[in-house]
């Protein structure tokens, strides 16, 4: 999302074909959030992993099998995980954006 | 049965940084198909939501080989690929091995995509074609298809003042393509991931054309909330409106059979585009919803006996 | 060794697509292409080319599916007419943009309504802006000599557009003729492998084909297409020139036939042109100064060197077989003029609809444009803009 002037027409490669894969996780869809946002509590996680095969955005981060938590570069809010938590009491609750950010 | 946490030490196919709304139902459907491909894929995309989002020049969310060409032509498209991949193989010019998979809405499969999917199905080319069906067109802003139900409301098939919603009922595609007599058929939904995966994987796994229809919900033109998605997926399941069933070589199998099946008005009134069904005067959409998708369901337990 | 055999125009290029051995074809019947993708079945049934054949089910996936394979890294090529063309329209469009080297012989035919099967130029006139290069032939040897240099154009790195290479229908497509056909090793050597510089198959650096442009890039994307397409004359000319070093018959942007001192020209192409060298012969032999410029390259349009080679006839008929319904005439016609235009002393250009939906146009009919265009050089006016010849009134 870079303010530069845009490329001109030499410099961009032929037929419109994008080669860097992956690149746009240079666009970061975090800045969609607007009011709420998840917020995990890593005490009450089984790491069922449920969130992560859920989120739309990839946006739950898992290491080895377990998740270590959220990435709120790309995290829309749209609170599927915090819905799909199956854990008593959620380990995952929505919050106001500040509440889990900060 | 499917290891979300060996899954999880996957490389993402669909990465971060997409533009699809918040609690796209069609995100997962991709995620979850994709993750359960043992060989590296190469993707045809129709036209729609999925591909849009995706793919904003000059940015791509994908990490693997992607093509979109046109909006009906997926199929065509990824048959092309295919033939180009089993001719260079032959001829000694390429070594790798590669699941091709197409993916396409209910637009561009059911209606506009439909001819050129019945090709590639008849050709028996080596590749997989997954439908994510959200009953409309929605990309272009909620209008009708095939696929889209019986009383829901869409632009192009308004609750008005006469008509209550879409007349007549879905097509059924999944049943189509059974009738091409292809080695793989199935009907998923992303709510049920481990019936998904498993699926995909065989769908992938057999040599020859394999075809998945996956229930997608769209919070925008089922208008529920963005934090629903799966839990109204799983309504769909459970009510028996998305049989989860698969048809190999010919042979019937219902993979999933819920303990206690729901009445569909559960499903029907958590969405907005229903609303206007449970109005007094439309009770009877209503009832012949309900006789339509429990006819469906013991045909299905009948074929699978 | 190159041999003289007897073809059909069809024939001759389904030897052509044989002896170039693409990966991959995938094509659709369509009469009056309809032999060459029957010829192409046989060698693949025969064993005698290692194409993967795709027996697609309608044109537009005929060219989605060649589209694909271009795209995945393979020489890809299909063949159609009319209605075929009509129907792969927008996947034509997004070939071309896409940077794609696909061949695609094309027969042309007339388009429908009402249905006709014969031969007119209405199909590939109608694809004239959508970015492919267009090649015209007039005989079996050319069609064939085309098809063999449009896969050297299509994938030279300068251009990579996807050319058509058209021939009569009927006319050329199914009669007979002699022609010289190079043997089996030359074009093995002069098409030379496909080695594209990247491929959508290329799993180590994957590719988006085909992504969205919003209104900040798709100007620039267009741009750099039309860019090729300046280009692709400037390899058009050098790849001729290198066929006719190996083979003894060279090619350019068109054959001018006795027409450096020619006072009254028509302007015609594909098989009609055949039919018109004799009556330039006969009008020569009776004194009178009569030549004519078949076009071999369509587009890009070679403006300025039309402008050059015509500029010094009093009077010009541009033959037209097909219709603009611009009110204006035939698609030929306006190009020519537009060439035309900065030219101090213009000819007087006018125009010939003929040959609609196959009919027949023979010398007599050809030696009445040039009775009228020695009248129109005499007095420097035309009675007729736009003719239509040989329709009953």
């Amino acid at each position: 999302m870079s303010k530069d002037r845009l490329p001109g027409w030499k410099d961009l490669p032929r037929g419109g074909v994008i080669l860097e894969a992956g690149n746009a996780r240079e666009y970061e869809t975090g800045e969609w959030r607007s009011t709420i946002c998840p917020k995990w509590k890593p005490e009450k996680c089984i790491h069922c992993l449920f969130c992560w095969v859920y989120c739309p955005d990839a946006a739950i981060r898992v290491e080895n099998g377990k998740m270590i938590g959220i990435d709120y570069k790309y995290c829309k809010g749209c609170g599927i995980c915090a819905k799909e938590c199956p854990v008593k009491g959620k380990a995952i609750d929505m919050v106001p954006e500040n509440e889990a950010t900060s | 049965m499917a290891n979300l946490k060996e899954l999880s030490t996957r490389p993402e196919a669909l990465g971060c940084g997409h533009r699809l709304c918040a609690g796209c139902g069609a995100a997962p459907i991709v995620r979850q198909i994709l993750m359960a491909s043992d060989k590296p894929v190469v993707i045809a995309n129709a036209t729609g939501c999925l591909e849009v989002s995706t793919t904003v020049f000059p940015y791509t969310a994908w990490n693997v080989p992607w093509m979109h060409n046109a909006f009906e032509n997926a199929a065509a498209t990824l048959s092309g690929i295919e033939a180009a991949y089993n001719s260079l193989k032959r001829q000694g010019k390429y070594d790798k091995e590669v699941n091709f998979v197409a993916f396409g809405g209910d637009g561009g499969t059911y209606d506009i995509g439909l001819q050129s999917l019945s090709g590639a199905m008849e050709r028996g080319h080596d590749m997989v074609y997954v439908c994510y069906d959200n009953g409309a067109y929605m990309n272009t802003g909620i209008q009708r298809s095939s696929a889209t139900p019986l009383g829901a409301d869409t632009t192009t098939s308004p609750a008005g003042e006469l008509v209550p919603g879409k007349r007549g009922g879905r097509k059924d595609l999944t049943e189509i393509m059974v009738a091409h007599g292809i080695p793989y058929v199935a009907q998923g939904s992303p709510s049920h991931w481990n019936d998904l995966v498993t699926k995909a994987k065989k769908a992938f796994d057999v040599k020859g054309p394999a075809f998945i229809n996956a229930l997608a919900s769209c919070n925008r033109g089922w208008r529920h909330e963005p934090a629903d998605t799966i839990a109204i997926t799983r309504l769909g399941v459970e009510t028996c409106f998305w049989p989860l069933y698969e048809v190999e070589e010919g042979k019937v199998k219902v993979t999933y059979k819920p303990r206690e099946k729901k009445p569909v008005v559960e499903f029907l009134k958590a969405q907005g585009r229903f609303r206007h069904l449970f109005k007094p005067e439309n009770k009877h959409l209503l009832d012949q919803i309900q006789a339509e998708v429990d006819k469906k369901w013991e045909d299905l337990l009948k074929r699978e006996a | 060794m190159s041999s003289k055999v007897a073809l059909t125009g069809n024939e001759a290029v389904a030897c052509a697509m044989r002896q170039i051995d693409p990966d991959v074809v995938a094509a659709y019947p369509i009469t009056p292409q309809t032999d060459i993708v029957q010829y192409f079945s046989q060698y693949v049934a025969d064993g005698r080319v290692k194409t993967e054949f795709v027996t697609v089910e309608s044109e537009h996936s005929a060219m989605s599916a060649t589209v694909g394979a271009s795209a995945a890294g393979a020489r890809a090529m299909t063949a159609t007419s009319s209605q075929g063309l009509a129907l792969m329209w927008e996947i034509v469009y997004i070939a071309s943009s896409l940077r794609l080297p696909i061949v695609m012989p094309v027969v042309n035919r007339a388009l429908s309504a009402p249905i006709n099967i014969h031969c007119d130029h209405g199909d590939t006139m109608g694809a004239r802006d959508s970015g492919w290069i267009q090649l015209y032939s007039e005989n079996a040897q050319e069609v064939y000599d085309n098809t063999l240099q449009a896969v050297r154009i299509a994938e030279h790195p300068d251009v990579l557009l996807p050319v058509m290479v058209c021939q009569d229908g009927f006319i050329t497509s199914h009669a007979l003729e002699n022609l010289v056909v190079e043997d089996d090793e030359f074009v093995k050597r002069w098409a030379g492998p496909y080695k594209p510089d990247r491929a959508l198959l290329d799993l180590d650096r994957p590719m988006t084909i085909g992504a969205l442009d919003l209104q900040d890039y798709y100007f620039e994307h267009k741009r750099s297409q039309i860019e090729a397409m300046n280009n692709a004359g400037r390899i058009v000319k050098a790849v001729g020139e290198e066929f006719g070093k190996k083979t003894g018959r060279t090619y350019g942007f068109f054959e001018a036939y006795r027409l450096d001192d020619a006072d009254i020209a028509i302007v015609v192409l594909n098989s009609t042109a055949g039919t018109a060298k004799p009556v330039v012969d006969a009008l020569r032999a009776d004194g009178i100064k009569a030549g004519l410029l078949k076009p071999r390259m369509f587009r890009p349009f070679p403006a300025a060197e039309l402008a050059a080679v015509l500029k010094g006839a009093k009077a010009i008929a541009v033959m037209d077989r097909a219709e603009g319904f611009s009110a204006m005439g035939g698609p030929i016609f306006p190009e020519i003029r537009s060439a035309l235009y900065d030219v101090e002393k213009k000819p007087v250009v006018v125009n010939y609809v003929y040959g609609l939906g196959g009919r027949n146009i023979g010398t007599k009919d050809i030696k009445a444009v040039y009775d009228e265009l020695a009248q129109v050089a005499k007095t420097g006016q035309y009675s007729r803009l736009v003719t239509y010849l040989g329709v009953r009134e």
